[in-house]
């Protein structure tokens, strides 16, 4: 067994058996117990030895299956190999060639099933759970870039191509939009993003809470395409404020990319969803992340007071609420999901942390209906046992009901985290804008929706996806865009 | 930001402000709002119809009642200062067509988002009837423009300080007997007017609409907090309203939303206030003893 020191003295000498041996790194948290009654990171990140020694474990393979799990396909052998040897910036380099926003993906991006799922290191030790832990570290490598920038280093200032005169619109300033405007700004585009809300970030600021994501780096990653010349419109509703078409009509726009994210919350269709005390976890989320409802002292927006939570779902965002709700000083919060945990498709780490933090999960278990307390508001839920059988065409195990198994428990609140439907407002008011029947923007393999000179991409066309799905989705838009413009 | 450039109080409770906002100057159509934010880290976000709009000024009109903490910073700006969020024009436009004879409801501050909404009516060739309803003389906002616009303007007063005494849902009774009878009635105002108005003209068959003011925070579909059951069906205010049939809507659950975030104890002060509307239960309890 090598030392620490002895691993780092000269890693590039390391063989295979020597890397396989080193002990996957642990992420440092908060104790469980502190942090769900405050809003600070979870996570707190690797020591610099931490990531060296992780970044040692990479076997350098050949293959490097991992770039292919990438949704933007980030070189990670390479900037692994400058992580392991203290170059952090040229590793953080490495990393912007192709991802915009590594400290927000180091965070939020399911690992487990993207890049970490293939590892050849992980396979060959036979869970994917030892898989080089490639979002630590870029979270790391990301993090010591933001301290440098902080310290006042400077960055090389991203080259941006000649000025074409050509203008691009981009709408909505979530992730891939935020993807969008960068990219097509370095062909020498001029760029102006539009943005309903009075802050920039769309999901990264409303959705996901603080404690996973803090909002200084959404801040510092708008800052940036700002230096860069973007230029934000907040306050702006396209298909209301403005017509889409008008934007390239009468605005002098040459290209539009639409990026307006999942809308209208799907709820249950169960009696009692209109009770006061049931959230769209939209709603619950926006109130306390973007409106910051969590500071009671200084927040004019109200909070319900609520004491025994239930949240209904098993996604990343049912994991925030409930952790939210906790934070927000629920005495009991309880994730009712119909499935088990092997089908969830939250985050692994979340569900892991949610657990720690004393978040109670009810498995196989689903709400009937959700009954009153005679004056309007929530008393509690009726839940149904479920036994899982055949899987269905997603391939998990399809849930069943058991017949006579529903029990009454008492909640005074629901929080309902079952997804998105699209929102309609766009295809309502803009003519010749093809849709699906669930108002997804029907686009082809370069993103290009049926509306001449107008992309789209992300949730509004996935459906609720991910942070790095959505960024996939716009670097595609984007090498289109800017092909159509130079053309 | 987004100047004020007009400023003044109509009532102890209720300004309206003139607002710079250029592209909802010219996009927003009657029935349209605005949701406005006073402070951008702590403010609140709410709802505010849109009284009138001057596409050659860029302004809009917005009128209020200070009724929280939001309402009472805003009243507080002065004319020259900002408001740093406005978003707008939402929901959808009424439906603007020649129906014949129409009947605008407005109640209290209801009137302001009636204003445009009448205006575009009688534009359409419609006769317009108006009435305005108020608590008292003094809460009694823009008779002169709805004048300018009614064929008939009615104008009540629960204690009679004002015009007739009367609530809204007698002169609208009235107008149902007549022949011909309403071909549409148009009721904005405090939920419980509303409420009344769909159960004073149900009994005649005449079409009502009602615009819905919910609490909400985006305004563009997102929360889903604005949500209202209207014929058994959920339906977001923000973007499939914010007017509804009446007669279909579900006006106690609405009620008791718009209740959600007030304290045990501000209930049960709005439960006394509901018994206000006790008194129009009596009053639809004695229509349909007088044989509708």
């Amino acid at each position: 067994m090598l030392s620490n020191a002895e691993i780092l003295r000269d890693p590039s000498s390391l063989g295979p058996r020597e890397r396989m041996a080193i002990a996957v790194q642990d992420m440092p948290c908060q104790e469980p117990a502190i942090r769900a009654t405050n809003m600070e990171e979870v996570a707190l990140g690797y020591s610099e030895e931490q990531a060296r020694l992780e970044a040692a474990r990479c076997l350098q393979c050949k293959t490097a299956p991992c770039i292919a799990g990438c949704p933007v396909g980030i070189d990670i052998p390479g900037f692994l190999a400058e992580t392991v040897v203290g170059r952090y910036a040229e590793a953080a380099a490495i990393i912007r060639l192709t991802n915009l926003l590594p400290a927000i993906c180091g965070r939020v991006c399911p690992q487990e099933v993207q890049c970490q799922a293939p590892c050849t290191l992980g396979k060959a030790l036979k869970s994917v759970d030892k898989a080089v832990q490639i979002g630590r570290l870029e979270r790391f490598v990301a993090d010591r870039e933001r301290e440098a920038i902080a310290g006042g280093a400077v960055v090389a200032a991203v080259s941006l191509a000649p000025a074409t005169g050509k203008r691009v619109a981009v709408v909505g300033s979530g992730p891939a939009g935020l993807t969008v405007a960068a990219d097509v700004r370095r062909a020498g585009h001029e760029v102006v993003i539009f943005e309903a809300f009075q802050k920039v970030g769309g999901v990264m600021v409303y959705g996901i809470p603080e404690f996973r994501l803090p909002k200084a780096i959404v801040r510092e990653e708008a800052a940036k395409l700002e230096a860069m010349g973007v230029r934000f419109e907040l306050n702006t509703l396209v298909g209301r404020t403005r017509p889409l078409q008008a934007l390239l009509d009468e605005e002098g726009f040459d290209a539009v990319f639409v990026g307006v994210g999942a809308g209208l919350p799907k709820f249950m269709n169960i009696p009692g969803e209109i009770l006061v005390g049931v959230f769209s976890a939209n709603e619950y989320l926006t109130r306390a992340n973007l409106m910051k409802a969590w500071d009671r002292q200084k927040a004019a927006t109200p909070l319900y007071p609520s004491q025994r939570v239930a949240v209904l779902g098993g996604g990343n965002v049912a994991m925030d609420a409930a952790r939210m709700a906790l934070r927000l000083g629920a005495a009991e919060v309880h994730v009712l999901y119909r499935r088990t945990r092997a089908e969830m498709p939250a985050r692994a780490e979340e569900v892991g942390h949610a657990m720690e933090e004393g978040i109670q999960f009810q498995f196989l278990t689903n709400p009937v209906e959700i009954y009153g307390n005679g004056e309007g508001r929530v008393a509690g839920v009726v839940a149904q046992a479920y036994q899982l059988g055949e899987p269905d065409e997603s391939g998990r195990r399809r849930p069943v009901a058991i017949p006579g198994s529903e029990r009454k428990q008492d909640f005074d609140t629901v929080i309902v985290a079952l997804g998105n439907e699209s929102n309609p407002l766009l295809a309502k008011t803009t003519p010749g804008l093809k849709v699906d029947k669930w108002s997804h923007i029907l686009v082809d393999g370069e993103q290009r929706t049926s509306m001449d000179r107008i992309w789209a991409g992300g949730d509004i066309v996935l459906g609720a996806a991910t942070v790095i799905l959505a960024m996939g989705e716009g670097r595609r838009a984007a090498v289109s865009i800017n092909r159509f413009l130079a053309g | 930001m987004f100047t004020i450039t007009g400023k003044r109080q109509l009532s102890a409770e209720v300004y309206r402000i003139e607002v710079e906002a250029p592209l909802i100057a010219r996009q927003r159509q009657a029935g349209q709002f605005v949701i406005v934010q006073t402070d951008i880290e702590w403010g609140e976000r709410i709802p505010l119809t849109i009284a009138d709009a001057d596409p050659a000024a860029g302004t809009i009109s917005l009128i209020f009642q200070t009724v929280g903490a939001s309402t009472h910073r805003l009243a507080d700006l002065a004319v020259g200062s900002g408001i740093p969020a406005v978003l707008g024009p939402l929901g959808n436009p009424t439906h603007i067509d020649k129906f014949g004879k129409v009947v605008c409801v407005g109640g209290g501050i209801g009137v302001a988002p009636m204003h445009p909404i009448a205006q575009a009516l009688k534009r359409a060739g419609n006769h317009v009837t108006i009435i305005i309803g108020a608590r008292n003389r003094e809460l009694i906002i823009m008779e002169e423009e709805m004048g300018t616009i009614a064929d008939d303007l009615i104008v009540v007063t629960d204690d009679g300080s004002y015009g007739r005494k009367a609530l809204v849902t007698e002169p609208l009774k009235e107008l149902c007997q007549m022949d011909p009878k309403p071909d549409l009635v148009v009721a904005i105002g405090p939920p419980i007017m509303m409420k009344f108005c769909a159960e004073t003209t149900r009994p005649f068959g005449v079409h009502t609409l009602a615009s819905l003011n919910t609490i909400m925070i985006d305004g563009t579909g997102m929360c889903g907090g604005c949500r209202v059951e209207v014929a058994g069906a959920t339906k977001f205010v923000c973007v499939d309203g914010p007017e509804f049939d009446a007669h279909l809507v579900d006006w106690n659950s609405m009620m008791s939303r718009l209740r959600a975030y007030k304290s045990a104890e501000d209930s049960a002060h709005a439960a006394v206030h509901a018994e206000g509307g006790c008194r129009l239960d009596q009053v639809v309890a004695d229509l349909k003893k007088g044989g509708l």
